[in-house]
């Protein structure tokens, strides 16, 4: 009875097996091949030479992955500063009100990205929606922050938070509200409660916010483009360059192989780390 | 202020909005005292404990503890600590950091550290392997005993306890129990404890406080507790009890509705032209075939149980059902149905007077 179940499982799982095999590693594989054929190529059947990696280091390209690691880092980081208090009230405080903030959070979601960072863009610019009402109220204005690295990090913290906020607020969830009592109540300060006690406990939290966060930031591309008015070239940026005006399918490729390998690799020692079962509300 | 007690509270009251949990509470506990509070669930005992470690605030009143006043003082401040209920174990910490905990925070030596955890281990009795052991591979017992050994490592004045047994099974409940008295003898510490087991309270303290509505009804040793109670409540509270409603004529002469009185008898605490509650417990009453008791009442045997070393009879009479328990060996003569006549002599009971 249990081995027929078993058979027909597999057998009414296969269609969609197969369905997902081919729709997400099909075009794995073809990026992967096409990473190291000759420059400048539309066909598979070339010989293949690695030259577009060299590329990678020969024109600068390493540059661009370095700003985007770097502002993903700091979008990360600045997220799980300001998320966890946030993240704590949801949690710990708010009670009924955290439905309220959820639906708030998730609404901005349903506008899309580009929308909302015009929207930025028309708030911050030099007679913009600030600096506009500034100067016109009190003759004095200033310079726009716009098209620096601050306002993509900003751009990127903006973006992002709903995807740090609501798995700090499931890690901080976790913490046992008496271990922090009892810690509390065996001498413990504050800072110490939150560093030895809730801080480890709702790592698992942590991890998967910053794993979302910094692996959406490291590949985004719209917030250098539209705030940052390409200060620097983030490096879903040069894949994007590549694959249209570049003309340079094998580039594009070979960019693309990079980025993920770096972030499949930290996305993989990052779970790793954590006990998903624990985060998923599943008993450990 | 009179210092007589290590933990002293005056006039404690606690409101939470409109409802009052606390209606003014003196108490002195003395310094090694093992001390138990008892009470329902919603009498203020939870609330209480809560004052008194600090993690809530006293609405009026003092807590003094030796020469100071602690009742401003916040929770990590006070020498005190408790056990929690859940134990409240740190489940990302081995056993040995655990029980390091208190004394890191207060940055000991990690030699010195240790040297106290292993002691530690040594007095709940953990083996010493115990020290890297997780706290997910420990037995429910074993939490128990390092919960202890961490409250223990704080060094606390008093060390408190809310209800830490009731989540355990009955045979490990009744060890613990033991442990913890000699646990109590051993250190020489004063333990304060919170349950609404009477049968815990009885094993372990040397005082016990009987609370009610935010209010303590007795507080005396055990024996006291058990046979001479202040009030219906803290009678029926100990365990199994027969009330019988009594009262004295002008004359002295003892009357009750359900009760034949020998003439003659009297009660100390029964005083012409009052009356009360005669308290009973199940052990004292006999098969009065011969006679000779001060009380005698007749009833039918209603029911029978056995409770492992005793067995105990439901006998339904005037008064309502009244219980008798017997040892084993002295088991009644009388079958289910039957009329029996029960007596009991004056030394056996006490009076209830009028107020309660």
């Amino acid at each position: 009875m249990n081995r027929l179940d078993g058979k027909l499982g597999l057998l009414s799982a296969l269609p969609l097996a197969l369905v997902l095999l081919l729709s997400f590693l099909a075009p794995l594989v073809v990026v992967a091949l096409f990473s190291i054929m000759p420059p400048k190529v539309f066909s598979l059947a070339n010989m293949p030479d690695f030259s577009a990696y060299s590329l990678f280091f020969s024109q600068g390209y390493y540059k661009s992955l370095l700003w985007s690691l770097g502002m993903a880092l700091s979008a990360t980081a600045i997220l799980v500063v300001i998320c966890w208090p946030l993240a704590y009230a949801m949690a710990k405080v708010f009670g009924r009100f955290s439905l309220i903030l959820t639906v708030a959070v998730v609404m901005s979601l349903f506008v899309s990205e580009n929308i909302r960072l015009f929207g930025w863009v028309l708030t911050l610019m030099k007679g913009g929606l600030i600096e506009g009402h500034l100067r016109a109220w009190t003759g004095m204005g200033f310079e726009s922050p716009l098209y620096s690295v601050p306002i993509i990090v900003f751009g990127l913290v903006y973006v992002y938070l709903p995807f740090m906020l609501f798995p700090l607020a499931q890690g901080i969830s976790m913490v046992p509200d008496d271990t922090r009592q009892a810690a509390y109540d065996l001498g413990a300060s504050r800072w110490q409660v939150l560093w030895q006690i809730e801080v480890p406990l709702a790592a698992p939290g942590i991890v998967v916010g910053s794993l979302l966060t910094f692996v959406l930031a490291a590949g985004a591309l719209a917030e250098s483009k539209i705030l940052g008015g390409q200060a620097v070239i983030a490096i879903a940026d040069d894949v994007e360059t590549a694959f249209t005006f570049g003309q340079n399918w094998p580039l594009g490729s070979a960019l693309s192989m990079i980025l993920i390998v770096i972030i499949g690799g930290l996305a993989l020692f990052g779970v790793s780390k954590v006990d998903l079962d624990a985060i998923m509300g599943r008993k450990r | 202020m009179d210092s007589s007690g290590l933990l002293r509270l005056r006039g404690v009251v606690k409101r939470f909005g409109t409802f009052t949990a606390l209606k003014g509470i003196d108490l002195d506990i003395a310094e090694g005292e093992f001390f138990t509070i008892v009470g329902p669930s919603g009498s203020g005992k939870s609330t209480m404990i809560r004052l008194l470690v600090g993690m809530d605030e006293v609405s009026e009143g003092e807590i003094w503890l030796r020469d100071k006043r602690i009742d401003q003082t916040p929770a990590n401040l006070r020498p005190t600590c408790m056990v929690f209920q859940s134990l409240a174990l740190f489940p990302h910490m081995t056993v040995g950091q655990n029980i390091e905990f208190p004394m890191k925070i207060r940055k000991e030596a990690p030699a010195k550290r240790r040297a106290r955890a292993e002691e530690l281990l040594d007095l709940l009795r953990l083996p010493q392997s115990y020290y890297d052991k997780r706290i997910s591979q420990c037995s429910g017992g074993e939490r128990q005993r390092v919960a202890l050994a961490r409250a223990l490592a704080f060094d606390p004045e008093i060390l408190f306890f809310d209800e830490p047994l009731s989540a355990l099974d009955y045979r490990l409940r009744k060890t613990l129990e033991k442990e913890l008295k000699d646990l109590h003898a051993r250190t020489g510490k004063t333990f304060v404890y919170i349950t609404h087991s009477l049968e815990e309270a009885m094993v372990m303290s040397d005082r016990i406080a009987i609370m009610k509505d935010g209010q303590f009804e007795q507080i005396a040793v055990a024996d006291q507790i058990y046979s001479a109670p202040v009030s219906r409540f803290v009678a029926e509270f100990m365990g199994e009890v027969n009330l019988f409603p009594l009262h004295a004529g002008a004359d002295g002469k003892i009357a009750s509705p359900t009760l034949s009185v020998r003439p003659g008898v009297e009660l100390a605490d029964l005083t012409p032209g009052h009356e009360g509650l005669l308290m009973v417990r199940p052990e004292y009453l006999r098969l009065a075939d011969g006679g000779g008791f001060d009380f005698t009442l007749s009833g039918v045997v209603h029911g029978e149980y056995a409770l492992g070393s005793r067995i105990q009879y439901e006998i339904e009479t005037e008064n309502g059902m009244v219980t008798v328990e017997k040892l084993r060996e002295d088991r009644l003569s009388a079958a289910e149905g039957q009329t029996v006549t029960l007596g009991f002599n004056a030394a056996n009971t006490h009076f209830i007077g009028d107020a309660a």
